[in-house]
């Protein structure tokens, strides 16, 4: 038998896919945020969310948490990035890979590392909750931010920052109003990469022995409690904010820096 | 002047960047049960209890053994449909893309949690049938390797297949033959990076495993919840290892590309 196919119908399983466990979940737990545990429409767990002071207490965390985080990388990321990509070592690619190489190590294990560190270092690690989750998530995300601001200096085109210089402008003039504005695309995707995740990713909170919530604790204790009306409004919250996020970098972003796995 | 300051500066990162990690490994190879605190004497009992303990043992198999079926899958799943919709109509292909954009913007604890809800709380399909685990990770990967197999595509010379099937090749001979190996490249980065994610994820995990399965994340987050001195300290032995596998890998991986670079020329 011979096989008749035409190339584009390739796509059918992987959209098929995509469409199943992918766009239909976001529904499912659109419907479960406005549903009561009977099915029946309900406004409670929005209430339960917008109506409670310690909810909004852990909005307010993630954020601070989050922000602080994003700041701490791009203040060490930065810097970093710009004497990599302007430097002339004949092997960048090799120097920026022992820069990445940690994220490919689990990261469970490398917060491990990290907390005995501290606790050698602090004795009682639950006495600095929120710098230890600052130190602990920048430790973790440092690498996704250096990346994109990487490859968007590498790609700033020479001679605009002779021509700058030329001009008369002095090297922080040049740094600021040339350099800064064309890598703003790095700095967007490095930011994307980072925020979100702190905002989420309660694991390295747990590991540090910081006890205050942020968003992603709310879905795990909701989970642990099977309340999964309560569970997917914190989600449909979250893909709220991830939305509007993407919206605003989308105007920013160019798609080259974008992608984790460009290093590889 | 402003060199030093520059190399000084690369130094201070690296050494934060490294510093944890090495130190865990120096400290893997003796019997001390916290670092900081003294060492007695060097031995390689946390490197023989990773193999020894039966638990440590199938958890570390488990979670490569996944990671390698779910990247298979992921990368069959996506390289197909990356060409396909590479080839598709306009609306197609920018549906395909946003619909594949959405696990790659999207917090990996809401992908893991809306899968849980719709796989095992609606369908209520058994997690012990690892198929909520499998589909999570898929899900997680597959849209990585998309994105690297799509470049590639615009590289590739369009007109080869057409070529082909002038030449009076089957469209599956001139996809096999032609085609994919073209992509070779875009595939294995993309399965690397699938392999990578896969190991690395917590989230989707938990919100989707067996009770009874545990991957190196899950594991190591409930083990520093207890207080198994002989378990938390196999497990810088296991950093330790995934450290160096990591390195050796990447240090492969450059100086295969070198070659081919240099062949190239």
């Amino acid at each position: 038998m011979v096989l008749r196919f035409n190339r584009k119908q390739l796509c059918i399983p992987y959209a098929v896919f995509l469409v199943l466990f992918v766009i239909v979940p976001l529904f499912v737990i659109a419907y479960y945020a406005f549903t009561d545990g009977q099915g029946k429409l309900s406004f409670e767990n929005f209430e339960n969310f917008f109506l409670n002071t310690n909810t909004l207490g852990t909005l307010l965390y993630s954020f601070a948490l989050a922000i602080v985080t994003t700041f701490v990388c791009l203040l060490i990321a930065y810097p970093t990035a710009y004497i990599l990509a302007r430097s002339n070592f004949r092997k960048k690619h090799v120097l920026l890979m022992l820069f990445v190489l940690p994220m490919w190590i689990n990261f469970t294990l490398r917060i491990t590392a990290l907390k005995e560190i501290l606790s050698a270092l602090e004795g009682n690690i639950s006495a600095y909750p929120f710098l230890n989750s600052v130190i602990g998530m920048s430790y973790d995300f440092l690498p996704f931010m250096i990346l994109p601001l990487y490859t968007s200096l590498l790609k700033l085109d020479k001679s605009l920052l002779e021509a700058a210089a030329d001009l008369g402008g002095n090297k922080f003039t040049v740094f600021l109003r040339v350099t800064l504005p064309l890598s703003v695309p790095g700095i967007i995707s490095g930011v994307t990469m980072v925020l979100l995740p702190s905002m989420t990713n309660y694991v390295v909170l747990d590991m540090l022995y910081n006890s205050t919530y942020i968003m992603g604790s709310l879905i795990g204790s909701y989970f642990s409690a099977y309340d999964w009306n309560n569970g997917s409004m914190i989600a449909l919250i979250l893909l709220a904010i991830i939305f509007v996020v993407t919206l605003v970098t989308d105007r920013f972003s160019d798609k080259d820096t974008a992608n984790r796995g460009a290093v590889l | 002047m402003k060199r030093i300051f520059c190399y000084a500066w690369l130094g201070i990162v690296l050494a934060l960047t490294y510093i944890p990690v090495l130190v865990l490994a120096v400290y893997s190879f003796t019997d001390a049960s916290m670092v900081g605190a003294g060492i007695s004497g060097f031995s390689f009992d946390n490197y023989l209890n990773l193999f020894r303990n039966d638990e440590l043992r199938a958890m570390i198999f488990g979670t490569v053994l996944l990671a390698f079926v779910c990247a298979a899958i992921s990368t069959v799943l996506a390289t197909f449909g990356a060409i396909g919709s590479f080839y598709s109509k306009k609306l197609t292909k920018s549906l395909i893309d946003t619909a594949n954009r959405v696990p790659v913007v999207n917090a990996d604890i809401v992908t893991g949690f809306s899968i849980c809800i719709l796989l095992i709380v609606i369908l209520r399909i058994s997690k012990d049938t690892f198929i909520p685990l499998g589909i999570g990770h898929v899900v997680l990967t597959a849209p990585f390797v998309y994105l690297s197999i799509i470049p590639k595509l615009r590289q590739m010379d369009g007109s080869l297949y057409e070529a082909a099937l002038d030449l009076g090749a089957t469209p599956a001979q001139a996809l096999f033959k032609v085609v994919l190996p073209q992509l070779i490249p875009g595939i294995l980065s993309g399965f690397m990076l699938a392999v990578t994610l896969s190991l690395d994820d917590y989230f989707i995990t938990t919100y989707t495993k067996p009770s009874t399965f545990d991957t190196i994340s899950t594991y190591v987050v409930n083990a520093t919840k207890g207080s198994q001195t002989e378990v938390k300290t196999a497990l810088w032995a296991l950093s330790t290892l995934i450290f160096v596998i990591v390195v050796v890998v990447v240090v492969l991986m450059n100086v295969l590309s070198d070659k081919k670079r240099r062949g190239a020329r």
